[in-house]
């Protein structure tokens, strides 16, 4: 007798607690979790005049691969080449704020930090390297077409067809 | 690519070739080798093991009171009173790349002071102490941490017989960007590799003869002719512990 009593209290709970959901979800000044999170918009600094390193869509998805690359080979066996320096990516994509001071890698609208922070990838590269630019860029002057991995003035390569079905596809979200 | 695997240290088997090396070169003539004269490196291309960077100390030279050279390593590396870190580092906590010395003769009260810093050995105790490979010899003979690497766990601190190594404490911020570093690894000289690997020479080296001391000589010690060998060849030069057989890079006259 006992359980069918608390069975029929349980049921009663239950449906009391159906009733109040529709309720509950449509309250007055709900905000849903990250709807209010404002990300930057990385700032574009290449045109057709002016290219980065590799193609856009490449580096995109591969700019970490570059970057290893060229650590090691500059830690262990002194490369100095610029092409894929850390550094070279700052001096080129460090952006200011309305003060005119270069913007450090804490505050979200830092290049780097704009999409790791809507990716959620935490990068321990400043712990150590510079987050803005120190000295001027020698990219260009000490570039002198004997890299290794790319000439100086290399055709710019041709994104292949599945990239640049998820280039529109990012372009034009539905 | 990069091999980082690459063992770092001269193993018997590069021993005996560089022994049957040294045999032939002497065997065409005495003073002529079959070596082409120093060149500076293409930055694009690996450095070799035809170099060994080294530097000479010259105590006698050495100005007591003078620290010109330890300023210039602060300010070209960024440590130290250079930078406005590690606050809250006690001073023995504190980075030291490069150090003044002084040695008192007990009997006659003489003086001398001299620079020490990594010596650059040839087979180098933090490099064997190492348990991830992040302390290694480059071709060329500079000792490096790589701090990509490294895990901050001190052993190489231990291992070396010249107090060279420090170990950052804290978070750091605004370092110079050819000389990164970071909390929870362990620095050193680096011989200011940044610089060398563009043809130049140490900040310590160039600060020392602004001074106009010229107690510090630079210079490849496999080649013949260079300032650093015929001063060798001709004054002689010390390691310090030359007990340990280390064969290091750094070299003092006068002690």
């Amino acid at each position: 007798m006992a359980r069918s009593a608390m069975l029929r209290r349980l049921g009663g709970a239950l449906t009391a607690l159906l009733l109040a959901l529709p309720l509950a979800a449509t309250g007055e000044g709900e905000v849903l979790p990250f709807s209010n999170l404002e990300l930057a918009e990385p700032q574009r600094h290449f045109s057709a005049t002016q290219e980065c390193v590799e193609p856009e869509d490449e580096m995109r998805r591969n700019h970490m691969e570059y970057i290893l690359h060229q650590r090691d080979e500059t830690m262990h066996e002194g490369v100095r080449t610029r092409q894929y320096s850390l550094e070279e990516c700052i001096n080129c994509h460090a952006s200011k704020d309305d003060s005119g001071e270069y913007i450090r890698v804490e505050d979200t609208r830092h290049f780097c930090a704009t999409c790791h922070t809507y990716a959620a990838v935490k990068i321990d590269c400043f712990q150590c390297h510079a987050d803005v630019p120190v000295r001027e860029s020698s990219l260009h002057s000490r570039q002198t077409g004997a890299s290794p991995h790319r000439a100086a003035q290399a055709a710019p390569a041709q994104p292949s067809g599945m990239t640049l079905q998820l280039m529109a596809a990012e372009d034009n979200p539905q | 690519m990069s091999d980082t695997s690459r063992k770092m240290d001269p193993s018997r088997r590069e021993f005996m070739s560089r022994a049957g090396a040294a045999a032939g070169a002497a065997a065409i003539a005495p003073g002529v080798f079959l070596t082409a004269p120093a060149a500076a490196k293409p930055l694009d291309q690996p450095v070799t093991s035809d170099k060994r960077w080294g530097i000479l100390v010259d105590t006698n030279k050495c100005a007591d009171g003078c620290s010109a050279c330890v300023s210039a390593c602060e300010t070209e590396n960024g440590w130290g009173s250079a930078v406005d870190s590690e606050q809250r580092s006690s001073p023995q906590q504190k980075a030291q790349w490069i150090r003044k010395v002084q040695i008192r003769e007990k009997a006659t009260g003489y003086v001398t002071t001299l620079p020490l810093m990594c010596q650059h050995c040839e087979t180098p105790p933090c490099a064997d102490v190492c348990p991830t490979g992040a302390s290694f010899r480059r071709a060329d003979g500079i000792v490096l941490v790589d701090k990509h690497i490294c895990i901050g766990c001190r052993y190489c601190m231990m291992a070396c017989p010249y107090k060279a190594r420090s170990f950052n404490h804290q978070d750091l911020k605004d370092q110079k960007p050819w000389a990164p570093r970071g909390k929870g690894t362990v620095e050193s000289c680096t011989m200011c590799v940044q610089r060398v690997d563009h043809g130049g020479t140490p900040a310590c080296v160039e600060a020392c003869s602004a001074e106009n001391h010229n107690a510090l000589v630079f210079g490849d010690l496999h080649d013949e002719n260079s300032q650093i060998s015929q001063q060798l060849k001709k004054h002689g030069g010390k390691e310090i512990r030359g007990d340990l057989d280390l064969n290091t890079g750094v070299r003092y006259r006068g002690l």
